[in-house]
C-alpha cells in the first residue's frame, strides 16, 4: 500500500483527465474552452506541444463544431476525445445525440457545472442531468484517481463492438477539477495493452464504402431506435467486466454502484461525484452522532445497475436522494429522486423516500449540513415534496 | 502531396466514366443537384469521403436503406459539415502517421451543403474549417433558399424573390435584401482557391472541382455552384440549364475562381442579356413589376461593375 502511495502523483482530476487520455494514445481531440474543463484541454495541448502524445488537435470554434469533428473523427476509425462543461455541454446537445445514434464510440469528460440564467460559472449538475436521455453511457468518478481510471475503462466499453456507443464521464466542477489529490498515473504501455484501440467496424473507407446518418423513415426508424436501448442495456456487463479485469490488472476497481458503510445501515444518502466522496469522510463522524447512516454512491447511472440498486437497497428503511440538478415542475423536483421513485415501485421497494435538491450553483453543503441530511435520512419521516436545502425562501 | 494526376477535361469525352452517384434518387424531376453531384463524384474519384450537410440531397440520395452514393458518406447534422469533416481530415492525417492507416492513400474530403446550411445555419462551422486550413474541399450547393422544408428564404435568396416566408404582396414584394456574398467570405479567409460554378458550363464546373481538389495539400477550397430549383424557383423542369446559363449571361452570378488570391471569371459575357430574361422564366419573380425589375438590372450592374473593378478590366459588358 506504501508502495502504491508512493507511485501516487499529486493531480487535480481535470489534469488526471488529461494524462489517461495521453496513456491512451488518443488520436484525436477537438475541444473548445469552458470553465471549469478548460485545464484538461490546456494540458492536453501541453503533451502535444512537447511531443509527449501524437494526436491532432483540432481548435474548433464552439462545442457543438467539437463534439461534431469527435464524431466523424471516431467514425473515420481514430480514437477521439472531447471534453466540455455547462453553457458548451448544452450547446452540444444536437450532437449528444448524433454521436450516441451514429453509435460514435468516443468519449468525452464533463466538469460539471450550473447553467445560465442567471449566469453562474460554479459547480451543480444541471448540465449532465439535461442529457441523460441522449442515449450516452454515463459514469460519475467521485475522486481523480477514479476519473483517471474511468477515462481508460471507458474506451474499452466505447470501443467494443457489442457496444459502440459514447462515454461521458462526469465529474464535479472545482470541487474536483481544480482539487489536487493523489493520483497514480499507470505505465503508458500497460493501459495500451489494456485498452488497445478497436476501430469502428463500419468506418468511413473508401475501400468499404458506407453510407452512415441516412435520412430513415417510420419503417425503419423506430427499430435503430430499439437498437440503441439494447445497446445500451446490453453494455451493463461489459462495463461491469471491464471495471473487474481493471481491477485486476491496476489493482482498483469501482463496482457499478458502491455501498459505503452501508451493510448495517437502516438508511442510506445516495450521492454521486464529490458529494460521495465528501460523505465518505464524514461518514464515521456521522455514525458517532448515532446516526445509522450509509451512502449509496451512483457510479454508473446510464444503463442504470437496477439489479444492484436493488440488492443495496431492499433491506433499509429509508433512502434519501441528493439531487444537484432541478426537473422542475416534476413530480419530485430532483432528477434522480424522479427515478428512484420509478424504480421502487417497478421493483415494489418500500423505501421511505426522501428527495433532497442541494448545492445548487455550488451553495456549499458542509459537515453540517450533511450532517443534518443523515439525521434527516435516520429520522425516517415522509416527506411529500422535494426538499429545498439550504434555500432562503 | 497528392498522388493522383489532376483531372483536366478539355471536351465533354474527358469526362470519366465512372459513375459514383448513382440513378435513382429521390431529387425532383429537372432539379440540377443530381447533376452536380454526379459531375463532382466523376472529378473526385472513389477515394473520396462526402460530408453532406441536411438538406434536399441528403434527404433525396440515402433514403435508409438504399443509397446513391458509392464511395463513404457521412451525413450528421445541418450546421456542422465544417467541423464534421475537419474531423475526419484529422483522424486521416493521425491514423496515416502513426501507422493506422495506409500512408500513401490519398483520401479526399469533400463537404456538399446546401446555402441554408452553409450562408446561414453552418457559417460558424465553415469559417472554423477555413480558418484552420483544413484540407476539406467544401462545395456549396446554392439553390437560394431553405428548398427541403418548403422554400422559405434564406441568407442566399436574391433580391425581389418570392419564398414562403417572404411572400408578396401589398407590403412585402418578395426578398427585400441582397443575397449574402459567401464566396467573397469564404475569400477572406485567405485560403488557397474559391470559385463560383454552374452546372450550364460542366467542364469549366468539373475544372474547378479538379482545382479544388489539387489544393488541399496546401489548404481548403470553395465552389460555390448555382443550382436552379424547379420547385422553389417555379419553372418548368426542362429548363433548369437554360436558366442557369442565364444566370452567368445576365451577370447575375457570374463565375469566377480565386485562385491563390489571384481574381479570374472564367466565362466573361462581353454581351450581357437584361437581367429581365432571366427573371421572366422563374415564378418566383412572377409579381415584380417592371419597376422592380429595373431595381434588380441596377443591383446586377452595380455587381458587374465590382466584378470587372476585381478583374482590373471589363470582362462582363453592359447590357446589349
Amino acid at each position: 500500500m506504501l508502495e502504491e502511495a508512493k507511485r501516487a502523483i499529486p493531480l487535480s482530476t481535470n489534469h488526471a483527465i488529461a494524462y489517461a487520455v495521453k496513456d491512451l494514445d488518443v488520436d484525436v481531440i477537438s475541444a473548445y474552452p469552458i470553465t471549469p474543463q478548460t485545464t484538461v484541454v490546456e494540458k492536453i495541448s501541453e503533451f502535444i506541444a512537447k511531443g509527449e502524445l501524437d494526436a491532432e488537435y483540432i481548435h474548433v470554434e464552439s462545442e457543438h463544431s467539437a463534439l461534431s469533428a469527435a464524431i466523424s473523427a471516431s467514425l473515420t476509425g481514430a480514437r477521439a476525445f472531447t471534453a466540455t462543461a455547462s453553457q458548451g455541454f448544452a450547446l452540444m446537445h444536437e450532437m449528444l445525440h448524433i454521436a450516441s445514434g451514429l453509435r460514435a464510440p468516443l468519449v468525452m469528460s464533463v466538469a460539471m457545472r450550473s447553467l445560465s440564467a442567471p449566469i453562474s460559472i460554479w459547480n451543480d449538475q444541471s448540465d449532465l442531468f439535461n442529457a441523460r436521455d441522449a442515449g450516452w453511457i454515463i459514469i460519475f468518478a467521485h475522486t481523480a484517481q477514479e476519473a483517471y481510471d474511468t477515462i481508460i475503462q471507458s474506451y474499452k466499453i466505447a470501443e467494443d463492438h457489442n457496444v459502440l456507443l459514447p462515454v461521458m464521464v462526469g465529474y464535479d466542477g472545482y470541487v474536483m477539477s481544480h482539487t489536487i489529490e493523489p493520483v497514480i498515473i499507470e505505465d503508458k504501455e500497460k493501459v495500451m495493452k489494456f485498452a488497445p484501440k478497436v476501430q469502428y467496424p463500419f468506418k468511413l473507407d473508401p475501400d468499404k464504402p458506407v453510407s452512415i446518418g441516412s435520412i430513415t423513415p417510420p419503417e425503419y426508424y423506430y427499430e435503430f431506435k430499439y437498437q440503441q436501448v439494447q445497446a445500451i442495456n446490453g453494455s451493463l456487463p461489459t462495463i461491469e467486466k471491464v471495471d473487474e479485469d481493471f481491477g485486476k490488472t491496476f489493482g482498483r476497481n469501482y463496482g457499478l454502484m458502491e455501498c459505503y458503510m452501508c451493510e448495517d445501515a437502516d438508511s442510506l444518502i445516495m450521492a454521486n461525484a464529490s458529494y460521495a466522496s465528501t460523505l465518505k469522510a464524514f461518514l464515521p463522524e456521522i455514525r458517532k452522532q448515532g446516526l445509522n447512516v450509509g451512502l449509496l454512491r451512483l457510479r454508473v447511472y446510464r444503463p442504470f445497475p437496477l439489479q444492484k440498486f436493488v440488492e443495496y437497497t431492499s433491506d433499509k428503511k429509508n433512502l434519501l436522494v441528493i439531487d444537484r440538478a432541478i426537473s422542475y415542475g416534476a413530480p419530485y423536483q430532483g432528477p434522480l429522486a424522479n427515478e428512484i421513485s420509478g424504480a421502487m415501485v417497478k421493483e415494489g421497494l418500500k423505501l421511505n423516500l426522501i428527495s433532497v435538491v442541494a448545492g445548487i450553483g455550488q451553495r456549499t453543503v458542509e459537515f453540517e449540513d450533511f450532517l443534518a441530511l443523515a439525521r434527516l435520512a435516520h429520522e425516517g419521516r415522509r416527506h411529500e415534496e422535494t426538499i429545498f436545502y439550504g434555500v432562503r425562501e | 502531396m497528392s498522388q493522383n494526376k489532376v483531372l483536366r477535361i478539355k471536351s465533354l469525352y474527358d469526362i470519366p466514366r465512372e459513375e459514383l452517384f448513382i440513378s435513382g434518387h429521390g431529387l425532383c424531376p429537372g432539379c440540377t443537384a443530381g447533376t452536380i453531384m454526379r459531375m463532382l463524384t466523376k472529378v473526385t474519384g472513389k477515394d473520396t469521403i462526402i460530408v453532406n450537410a441536411t438538406g434536399c440531397v441528403e434527404v433525396s440520395t440515402t433514403r435508409y436503406p438504399y443509397s446513391n452514393w458509392l464511395v463513404p458518406w457521412l451525413h450528421s447534422a445541418f450546421e456542422n459539415s465544417g467541423a464534421s469533416a475537419s474531423g475526419i481530415a484529422a483522424a486521416i492525417k493521425a491514423m496515416k502517421r502513426k501507422g493506422l492507416m495506409d500512408k500513401n492513400k490519398d483520401v479526399k474530403v469533400v463537404v456538399v451543403a446546401g446555402d441554408g446550411g452553409t450562408v446561414d445555419i453552418g457559417l460558424q462551422s465553415l469559417s472554423g474549417m477555413l480558418e484552420r486550413r483544413d484540407p476539406v474541399m467544401y462545395v456549396l450547393y446554392d439553390n437560394e433558399a431553405y428548398m427541403n422544408t418548403g422554400i422559405q428564404r434564406s441568407g442566399s435568396t436574391p433580391h425581389g424573390a418570392w419564398t414562403t416566408t417572404t411572400p408578396a404582396g401589398k407590403v412585402w414584394r418578395g426578398e427585400w435584401r441582397d443575397k449574402k456574398d459567401i464566396a467573397g467570405i469564404a475569400a477572406a479567409h485567405h485560403i488557397p482557391y474559391v470559385a463560383t460554378a454552374n452546372p450550364a458550363y460542366p467542364m469549366d464546373m468539373i475544372n474547378k472541382f479538379a482545382r479544388g481538389l489539387e489544393v488541399l495539400n496546401e489548404g481548403p477550397s470553395f465552389i460555390q455552384v448555382l443550382m436552379a430549383c424547379t420547385t422553389g424557383w417555379r419553372f418548368d423542369p426542362a429548363l433548369g440549364i437554360t436558366i442557369s446559363r442565364l444566370a452567368t449571361e445576365t451577370g447575375i452570378f457570374p463565375i469566377y475562381e480565386i485562385d491563390h488570391g489571384n481574381f479570374r471569371v472564367t466565362f466573361p459575357v462581353m454581351k450581357r442579356k437584361p437581367v429581365k430574361e432571366y427573371l421572366k422564366l422563374q415564378g418566383r419573380f412572377a409579381h415584380l413589376t417592371d419597376e422592380e425589375i429595373n431595381e434588380i438590372q441596377k443591383l446586377v450592374d452595380q455587381k458587374v461593375e465590382m466584378i470587372n473593378k476585381m478583374a482590373g478590366k471589363t470582362v462582363i459588358g453592359p447590357v446589349a
